[in-house]
């Protein structure tokens, strides 16, 4: 088997997650083991779908008969082609087609999903029991973000819909959020989920580098690196750790090396805090800060982050740009959020 | 004018209905994230066809309508 690694998981109802057809009237219940496995791929940070041709309202009644309703994101019940269904539920989540995969007792289904989405791993409901052994449903790292993943997106679906009902400017949106941002210095217990931000990152990224669990773990041991990482909570709960900023320190300078943030927090203004945090932090300890940024095909809006931050180009070899912050400017958080600072004495 | 005018729409689907001079320092209203500072950059560049370059993008040339309307005007002229 390939590395491939399934991030969704999209149930069948009759005959693959429960006994019977429900809308044949037959009296339904749960196969063996499926409430496990449901628990355990929800643990494992794999989010879970349905698509199933069945009547919408007496379908997720039964759902919640069974209390498993609240596994499902974006669960699609109705008549139309399953391969339509397992588009809107990738369209909802914004992940590849490339991680999920469909579990239905009946070929014809499989095959029709097969045809329209290629990429789509396709599983016949008889091999359930072999799902959880199977490599593709084990991620490399089970973090604290990996099991709360499902709560993330449920709570992401709820602010983007009020968001679309939300009828004033978007700044006054972002205060009845009342976001709370943490800034703190990374410990091991970081690290999984720092190295697993890294990988996921490309648009986000200041240099484009991608670090390893090992690297990252000698930056928080070194005295000449300090790593900070940034979480995000808000009344609708938390995002989880959304940022990391990476710098070297020097005699009278210190140097970011790295810059990023989870694409999920683009418009919170999570890179001009973790950016105004260390303009301050170098103020106070007296020293000039740099920047290092290399342009890639995708990060240019961190280009424009640094620069909106108060960065001047000190050189520029195309391929690699330095930047310096001018510490003259004025630096306080934005308003509509607040900020702690738990990085301790240094 | 219309260039302002435009610049100001732009702006108003952000702020709102708050109250906004032509000279008023929009980021002074802490108003800064990365994906408006990205919008805000693309708004510039396709609405009126221009390109900037990287010493263009600087909080100098963003920080108020009048501002924006400056650098646009520059920038036109050199098209």
């Amino acid at each position: 088997m390939d590395k491939k690694k399934i991030k969704c998981v999209v149930w069948d109802l009759d005959r693959t997650l429960w006994e019977g057809i429900l809308s044949e009237g037959d009296e339904v219940g749960l196969r063996n083991g499926i409430l496990t496995i449901i628990k355990e791929l929800d643990r494992r940070g794999i989010l879970q779908s349905i698509s199933s041709k069945n009547e919408y309202i007496p379908t997720m009644k039964k759902l919640k008969e069974f209390g498993i309703e609240e596994y499902f994101l974006y669960p699609q019940i109705n008549w139309g082609p399953k391969s339509d269904s397992i588009k809107r539920i990738q369209e909802a989540l914004n992940i590849g087609i490339d991680s999920f995969a469909f579990i239905d007792d009946q070929m014809f289904e499989l095959e029709e999903v097969k045809f329209s989405c290629p990429e789509v791993e396709c599983i016949l409901a008889e091999r359930t029991d072999e799902l959880l052994n199977m490599e593709m449903m084990m991620p490399r790292f089970i973090t604290d973000e990996s099991s709360k993943r499902r709560i993330l997106y449920m709570n992401d679906k709820k602010r983007r819909e009020l968001e679309e009902v939300y009828d004033g400017p978007q700044q006054e949106f972002l205060k009845t959020l009342k976001m709370k941002f943490t800034i703190s210095l990374a410990t091991e217990k970081d690290l999984k989920r720092l190295e697993e931000l890294t990988i996921r990152t490309h648009q986000l990224n200041s240099t484009g580098n991608v670090y390893s669990y090992d690297e990252l773990r000698q930056f928080i041991h070194s005295n000449r690196y300090e790593v900070i990482v940034a979480q995000l909570d808000d009344k609708y709960g938390e995002y989880g750790k959304i940022g990391l900023l990476l710098y070297e320190k020097r005699d009278g300078q210190w140097i970011i090396k790295l810059l990023l943030m989870s694409c999920r927090v683009m418009s919170k203004g999570v890179g001009s805090i973790l950016l105004r945090y260390i303009i301050n932090d170098a103020k106070r300890a007296g020293v000039s800060l740099i920047a290092d940024f290399t342009p890639t095909d995708k990060n240019k809006i961190m280009y424009i982050t640094y620069k909106f931050a108060g960065f001047n180009e000190l050189s520029n070899e195309g391929e690699s740009i330095r930047l310096e912050a001018d510490m003259s400017s004025l630096s306080s958080y934005p308003d509509y959020v607040e900020v702690q600072e738990d990085t301790g004495e240094r | 004018m219309e260039t302002k005018k435009k610049v100001r729409d732009f702006l108003s689907r952000f702020i709102g209905n708050a109250k906004i001079n032509d000279e008023d320092n929009i980021f002074d209203k802490k108003l800064v994230n990365s994906l408006f500072a990205m919008q805000l950059v693309v708004f510039v560049e396709n609405e009126f066809g221009i390109v900037l370059q990287n010493e263009d993008l600087n909080l100098e040339n963003f920080k108020s309508i009048n501002s924006i309307t400056d650098l646009i005007e520059l920038k036109k002229d050199v098209a």
